[in-house]
């Protein structure tokens, strides 16, 4: 393979056919010869490649660039022509790492002589380092990163006469490892995990539909974030997000709460009231827990939802609500209606569209992504320098099966970054009950393996004693542990270290790690002194 | 009125970039423009912030250079403070057109026998 070019010419440059079309303003640009019976346009060639690349001359000036590294750096080949290729493309390697700026060596190896009288010495084109990442600055002042790498054009006889800079966009590679490492979010949701990412792809779908939503997912897993996401992603947005826990209430009462009441309606009902429904006029409503509502209510909320209107308690005349509805359920909705505790005409209606958070155990990376996020939240509002967990510590959750899910390990989040004096959580500044269960497991292990049961605890086969059921009693043992807020926890926490000093404050902070005036002042602020 | 320009270097060119230039040039013009002195500055560390200092500092009146991030053009604007940037060529060049209120953005003053 050749290049031409018209006219006289140094034995290293590239001769242009004569009456070629002119592309970029004059002088008309190479041809190449050699790959067809007829000489092929260089400049149509390069402008097919994906990637910018420029042809440079042996004082790396600019020669041609193609249409991909145009639209790069914002200059035309007509510009820039004959200027050195670190003003064009500007790029942060040119100025210390450029490849072809190597000081002169003594070494043998190929010598090239440039127009300028200037030397660069090259001992072989592996001397020439593979790609180089960095950035460059366009015409338009932004920063574009990039992969380069550049490799020597030669004559037929072999020597150099050129160079050729390829350029390659790295934008959007570098968003897609920035959203990899921050994983996808919708809302105050974020997570990494294919389970979670089903989910986020969905979501933005579902939060357009208007139709009512069946939450399904165990405690923890952020039903009512995902609720209220949902809600500011639609439409309805600007409306409100009205959220009802009914399942504490008697029946007339939470039939009140939910549909209002008129006055007189029964005794007591001095006014009227308007209800969670009216309350969420042109917005969302969100009931948590629809298997505890009563049988009756699902029924009127069924009557809602074919007919758009409610009837308040004492009222005659229906009152037409414009309200999204979403339920939600910790629980299997298909064992509910079994057991009968959810009516199945609502359940067919309600599951049209259906969302299931997966529980922590489930989600795979997320649990060591949301501890970073989480302890990152922590350690910004509490003003401290928490950067990640220990070895040891990190291994022990993720090791712990998260009972709690999501909610707990933002508690445990919490309580850690509250307890770390300095950058790294160790295992001392996790919750002790993590360590209690996971030593109920190998104690239940060992106890398996000497052949002796647990008295109570039903193995697989229906026989007492066995480690899968030790360590979930182990589990159900932490779980209300895992509920308990970072406080909770915390008094928990002050009382043991005390109960171990024999009451010797001094000494029981320095067990916590705290200064005595820390101690006394959450002492005093649990009523613990 | 007099007034400084702040040219960023490489060697004796506009730098290529505002954020890589270890070196700065300025250049005190008298109220006819007729230049009265020049200095150059030495950074320690190439850096945009240092040169932006610099330049307020120095109650500069003009930024000379080649590639800048928008964010620190906007901010040199923002301070009144003209920038002629993506300049390619000769510092002295360019100050012999500055001087002459003919440099642009975007001027290429490379000599080009070939382009």
């Amino acid at each position: 393979m050749s290049t031409q070019q018209t006219g006289p010419a140094a034995p290293h440059s590239i001769r242009p056919r004569a009456g070629s079309p002119a592309r970029h303003g004059a002088p008309p640009l190479p041809h190449v010869s050699g790959i067809s019976p007829l000489p092929v346009d260089l400049a149509a060639m390069l402008d097919a490649l994906p990637v910018g690349v420029a042809l440079l001359d042996t004082d790396c000036s600019i020669r041609l660039m193609n249409r991909a590294l145009e639209t790069l750096t914002g200059f035309t080949t007509a510009e820039v022509r004959g200027i050195p290729c670190r003003h064009a493309l500007r790029a942060s390697i040119c100025l210390h790492r450029c490849p072809l700026r190597r000081p002169l060596t003594t070494a043998s190896g190929v010598t090239v002589a440039t127009a300028s009288g200037a030397h660069y010495d090259m001992m072989d084109d592996g001397e020439l380092p593979p790609a180089q990442e960095g950035d460059i600055l366009n015409r338009h002042r932004r920063r574009i990163p990039v992969r380069m790498s550049m490799s020597p054009l030669r004559d037929a006889d072999g020597r150099v006469v050129g160079w050729l800079h390829a350029v390659e966009d790295l934008t959007l590679v570098r968003e897609l490892e920035e959203k990899t490492a921050k994983g996808e979010a919708f809302g105050p949701l974020v997570g990494r995990s294919v389970a979670m990412e089903r989910v986020f792809q969905a979501l933005p779908a579902v939060a357009q539909n208007d139709g009512p939503l069946l939450v399904t997912g165990e405690t923890g897993t952020g039903k009512d974030t995902l609720a209220e996401a949902v809600h500011k992603a639609s439409s309805r947005a600007r409306e409100p997000f009205v959220k009802a826990s009914l399942s504490s209430l008697p029946e007339f009462l939470a039939e009140s709460e939910l549909f209002g009441h008129r006055k007189g309606a029964f005794p007591g009902a001095e006014e009227n009231k308007p209800g969670r429904f009216r309350l969420a006029q042109g917005g969302t409503l969100y009931l948590t827990e629809i298997g505890d509502l009563p049988l009756s209510i699902q029924g009127r909320l069924l009557a809602f939802l074919d007919e758009g209107v409610i009837y308040p308690v004492g009222a005659t005349e229906p009152v037409a609500c414009d309200v999204r509805l979403v339920v939600a359920t910790n629980r299997d909705p298909e064992q509910l209606v079994a057991e009968g505790r959810l009516r199945e005409d609502l359940f067919r209606r309600l599951s049209a569209v259906r969302l299931h958070l997966p529980p922590l155990r489930d989600r795979g990376e997320d649990i060591e992504f949301l501890l970073n996020h989480f302890m990152g939240h922590f350690a910004a509002r509490m003003k401290k320098t928490v950067r990640g967990c220990s070895g040891k510590a990190l291994r022990t959750l993720l090791d712990y099966p998260f009972p709690g899910n999501v909610r707990e390990l933002r508690n445990i989040a919490e309580y850690a970054v509250t307890l770390c004096p300095g950058e790294t959580v160790m295992p001392a500044h996790l919750p002790a009950y993590l360590f209690q269960a996971k030593a109920e497991a190998r104690r239940a292990e060992r106890e398996r393996r000497a052949g002796r049961g647990i008295p109570g605890v039903p193995d697989a086969s229906g026989a007492p004693g066995d480690a899968q059921g030790s360590a979930q009693a182990a589990v159900d043992m932490a779980e209300p542990l895992a509920r308990a807020s970072v406080s909770d926890l915390e008094r928990r926490l002050i009382a043991d270290a005390l109960q171990r000093t024999g009451n010797r404050r001094g000494e029981a902070a320095e067990l916590l790690g705290w200064g005595r005036s820390t101690l006394w002042r959450k002492m005093k602020q649990y009523g613990m002194c | 009125m007099p007034a400084t320009l702040l040219i960023p270097l490489y060697r004796n060119e506009v730098a290529p970039r505002f954020d890589l230039a270890g070196e700065a040039l300025l250049v005190h013009l008298d109220a006819d423009g007729a230049e009265l002195s020049r200095s150059s500055v030495l950074l320690a560390h190439a850096s945009s912030e240092e040169l932006c200092r610099i330049a307020l500092e120095e109650k500069v009146r003009a930024v000379i250079c080649n590639g800048i991030d928008d964010e620190f053009w906007q901010y040199l604007r923002w301070k009144r403070i003209e920038v002629i940037d993506n300049v390619m060529g000769p510092v002295d060049e360019a100050i012999a057109r500055f001087r002459a209120d003919v440099l642009r953005p975007g001027d290429i003053l490379f000599h080009r026998s070939d382009a």
